[in-house]
């Protein structure tokens, strides 16, 4: 097992590299620093002294892979792609545009984003779940048909218009909660989260339904589901106890994928509620053309990520004793 | 079997002419955007699919359980309607300006614009001043007019909407309601006419007299699920009647904040959306495919190559991915203004770069299907006996693999489609998305975003977006489950 999980994590250092490559590509041989620098500056009468100086402030006055006279240190690490990439694997991330730390910033927006990131995927997890099992349980009646309707209309909704729907409806018309806002203090911070947590929750309820009643169905269909009922065991039973623990696999791998990404934030959600957590920090980094931290952003996405398959795969061991892996498979 | 081909090639090449005739004797030019050659490429791709499909009995039975799904169908019909605005929006030409006296050439508008302008021609040109309201025949805020009484705050009338009304408050119901109607007596005959034309055609079919089909219609007794059909049909009659009647003289959505009619928006930006549900899929399917197949077929270390691009690729959270690939193009673009002639090219090249990078973020959940596919069909006897023969890879490929994967392809295109069209949304908030002066939905949402938190607010707009959206994506949604179950082998249906 812990050979294994080693092993998994040297697999992930090809995957960082390649993602390094890809945005290095992006950011640095598509554009070159002087387009960035100009683009900054505002596009035209830019002198190129006024470039040479945003790229020595920014870092950018470097050679990209091989620096042939170094001035301190040696031909390969005072080059952009040692400074701005290779830095990223020890989680260094630099500063922005305006000079902030983006570790720094990275550290204290990571509790606001899990401050609303994690009640959504909690709460909706159950109320997908119990609705999957609720429809599941009256499959093939009025109820399933119309449970089914109803999810492809939600899921026809842009998640957009569930934000300001619910912003208009619960904050603007009833004045129940704030529009938005954030409060680090415990206390008020109930009234804050509530909303987005709410439209986050109903927002992934139609696709995550049908994807849940999916999984039961396939279940419902298996050999021993026939044998628990030929027992005599009430459709309760069956369903509650026996399809939803088998169940369970399927669902997990769904699921514990995407728990590291949870630190990411959501985008949309973020940004609409004034929160301020990696997702409004993302975007507001992309509409202020900030590279640094979207590269930062790229990076530690795609760590979380692989992390998430990992987790994953450690999971399937606990949840299901058939599953073993690496040494004792072989 | 050759007559639907000769069929076809007989009308592109009509219409070919009748393109080149009115280009001539209207003095256009036409402009060949990139994305409406790929538009275009694609709807003659569907149509060979369909017609080869339909030969061949075991591809036509999956769409005939389509076909006799009435809210698929139904579906479909929407679906259609918005797929001719789409490619009638993709016809992109740029007209000549009035010539001078002794000049020789024919000079061009800079201006491109579309068939389907033309063809709605008034609404795109119809500018108020700033908001107003659905139907409305003022302005949304009052300002300060001079009239023969002296100076008043009052709300002034609207240039164009409601301009033939010398009563508004008293003429303005029964307008609408003679409107209406108007409306509906214009649309009945159209969409009767066309209700025998296709019933006679179906009673012929099955060797049954017209009245006897008429009564199976009406009772909903038929295989095809007609009666659904042609009530969606008829709904779209009187709404496309509805627009007509009252185009010319109200804005039927209201207008924005620059006085733009929110109606000539949201049926142009029907075409970015299907822009972007369909070349983004057209973009990556060959990647996906010839990859997919290739790591399951090979495997080895062609295999754990393209399972690693993938991984790779998967890897990068998708939104950031498209930003950062958007901020790079964004730099490139600004650095190299003299490749595009005109706004519209630029504005085009940019949904088609963003389509291409929705592609390359999105092939990798196809391609990890088809390669678990082709490892489990790669066991089957067939494909050994297939290589035993001494056939070659590429034929095995072709000829074995590829139509068993098939279903796995078509599936994931429709499904794919409407989270497309919800993405461009998202995307244009977040400040990727399309270019600013393309309309789009996005656009549209971004942009009226904090017209809620007006007071009196302003709800058209984003109600508009919403309906058209809404619309498409439900229909989107509804027919592809159809597909999905049509085609999934897992489902087993009830014959």
């Amino acid at each position: 097992m812990f050979a294994y999980i080693v092993r998994r994590f040297l697999y992930a250092i090809p995957i960082l590299i390649g993602v390094n490559v890809i945005t290095f590509t992006l950011f640095f041989v598509v554009n070159k620093p002087d387009n960035m620098a100009r683009m900054h500056l505002g596009m035209k009468h830019v002198q190129q002294t006024d470039i040479d100086k945003w790229k020595r402030s920014h870092g950018y006055d470097k050679p990209l892979f091989y620096n042939s006279k170094p001035e301190a240190g040696g031909h390969f690490t005072e080059t952009i792609f040692f400074q701005k990439s290779l830095k990223l694997f020890v989680f260094d991330f630099g500063s922005a545009d305006d000079g902030r730390n983006i570790g720094y910033d990275i550290r204290q927006r990571a509790l606001p984003s899990l401050a609303i990131a994690i009640p959504i995927f909690i709460i909706g997890l159950m109320v997908n779940i119990t609705f999957a099992l609720i429809i599941a349980f009256f499959r093939a009646t009025y109820v399933d048909y119309t449970g089914m309707v109803l999810c492809v209309v939600l899921m026809s909704i842009s998640s957009l218009f569930y934000i300001i729907g619910g912003q208009y409806v619960i904050s603007k018309l009833w004045h129940l909660v704030p529009i938005s806002g954030f409060s680090a203090d415990i206390a008020t911070l109930g009234k804050f989260i509530i909303l987005p947590v709410v439209v986050g929750a109903i927002g992934g309820t139609g696709s995550g339904t049908r994807w849940y009643r999916t999984i039961f169905l396939e279940e419902i269909n298996k050999d021993y589901v026939r044998t628990v009922r030929a027992k005599g065991m009430p459709e309760r039973i069956v369903l509650f106890r026996h399809v939803l623990r088998n169940a369970l696999v399927p669902i997990l791998t769904g699921v514990v994928v995407i728990i590291p990404l949870l630190f990411m934030g959501s985008l949309i959600l973020e940004s609409f509620f004034g929160i301020p957590g990696l997702g409004s920090y993302t975007i507001d980094a992309i509409q202020s053309q900030d590279f640094a931290i979207v590269r930062s952003m790229v990076f530690l996405g795609s760590v979380l990520y692989i992390l998430g398959l990992i987790l994953t795969d450690i999971s399937y061991t606990i949840v299901d004793p058939r599953i073993r892996l690496g040494a004792e498979a072989a | 079997m050759r007559r639907p081909w000769l069929l076809f090639s007989a009308v592109i090449c009509a219409v070919a002419a009748l393109a080149f005739g009115a280009a001539t004797s209207l003095q256009l030019k036409f402009v060949f955007l990139w994305t409406d050659l790929l538009l275009y490429i694609l709807a003659f791709g569907v149509t060979v699919f369909g017609i080869q499909a339909w030969q061949k009995e075991h591809l036509r039975a999956p769409w005939r359980y389509v076909l006799r799904r009435p809210l698929a169908m139904s579906a479909a019909v929407v679906l259609s309607g918005y797929v001719i605005i789409g490619l009638l929006d993709s016809i992109h030409f740029r007209e000549a300006l009035d010539q001078q006296t002794g000049q020789a050439e024919i000079h061009y508008s800079g201006e491109v614009i579309s068939a389907f302008d033309k063809l709605v021609s008034p609404l795109g040109s119809r500018q108020e001043k700033t908001y107003s309201a659905p139907f409305a025949w003022h302005l949304y805020t009052k300002e300060t007019i001079d009239t023969p009484q002296g100076r008043v705050r009052a709300y002034p009338r609207l240039q164009y909407g409601g301009y033939h009304l010398m009563n508004p408050e008293k003429d303005f119901l029964s307008d609408l309601v003679k409107g209406g109607l108007w409306a509906l007596s214009c649309s009945m005959p159209f969409w009767l006419a066309l209700l025998s034309g296709i019933t006679w055609l179906a009673a012929r079919h099955y060797h049954v007299s017209f009245s006897k089909m008429t009564k199976r219609i009406i009772r909903g007794k038929t295989r095809v699920p007609f009666r659904a059909m042609f009530l969606t049909f008829g709904t779209i009659c009187y709404f496309i009647a509805f627009m007509v009647v009252f185009a010319d003289q109200y804005h039927i959505l209201g207008t924005d904040k620059v006085g733009n009619d929110v109606l000539y928006f949201s049926l142009k930006s029907i075409r970015t959306g299907l822009v972007f549900g369909t070349i983004t899929t057209l973009i990556m399917l060959p990647f996906a495919v010839l990859l997919g197949i290739m790591a399951g077929y090979f495997r080895g270390w062609v295999d754990d190559v393209i399972q690693y691009v993938y991984t790779t690729l998967s890897s990068i959270p998708g939104v950031l991915l498209i930003a950062a690939a958007i901020l790079s193009l964004q730099v490139y673009m600004a650095n190299h203004p003299e490749m595009f002639e005109t706004v519209t090219e630029r504005a085009d090249l940019r949904l088609l770069f963003l389509c291409m990078i929705l592609g390359i973020t999105s092939w990798t959940g196809l391609c990890r299907l088809l390669r678990g596919e082709t490892l489990k069909v790669c066991q089957l006897d067939y494909i050994e006996a297939a290589l035993s023969f001494g056939t070659g890879h590429l034929k095995i490929i072709m000829r074995h693999i590829l139509p068993n994967v098939m279903h796995i392809i078509l599936i994931s295109i429709v499904l794919d489609f409407s989270s497309l069209v919800l993405a461009e949304a998202v995307l244009s908030y977040v400040g990727v998305g399309v270019d600013p002066i393309t309309m789009s939905w996005g656009n549209m949402i971004n942009s009226a975003r904090l017209e809620i938190a007006r007071e009196p607010i302003v709800w058209w707009s984003l109600t508009a977006a919403f309906v058209f959206m809404f619309t498409l994506v439900l229909a989107a949604n509804l027919f592809s489950d159809a597909v999905r179950d049509a085609f999934d082998p897992r489902i087993t249906r009830a014959k």
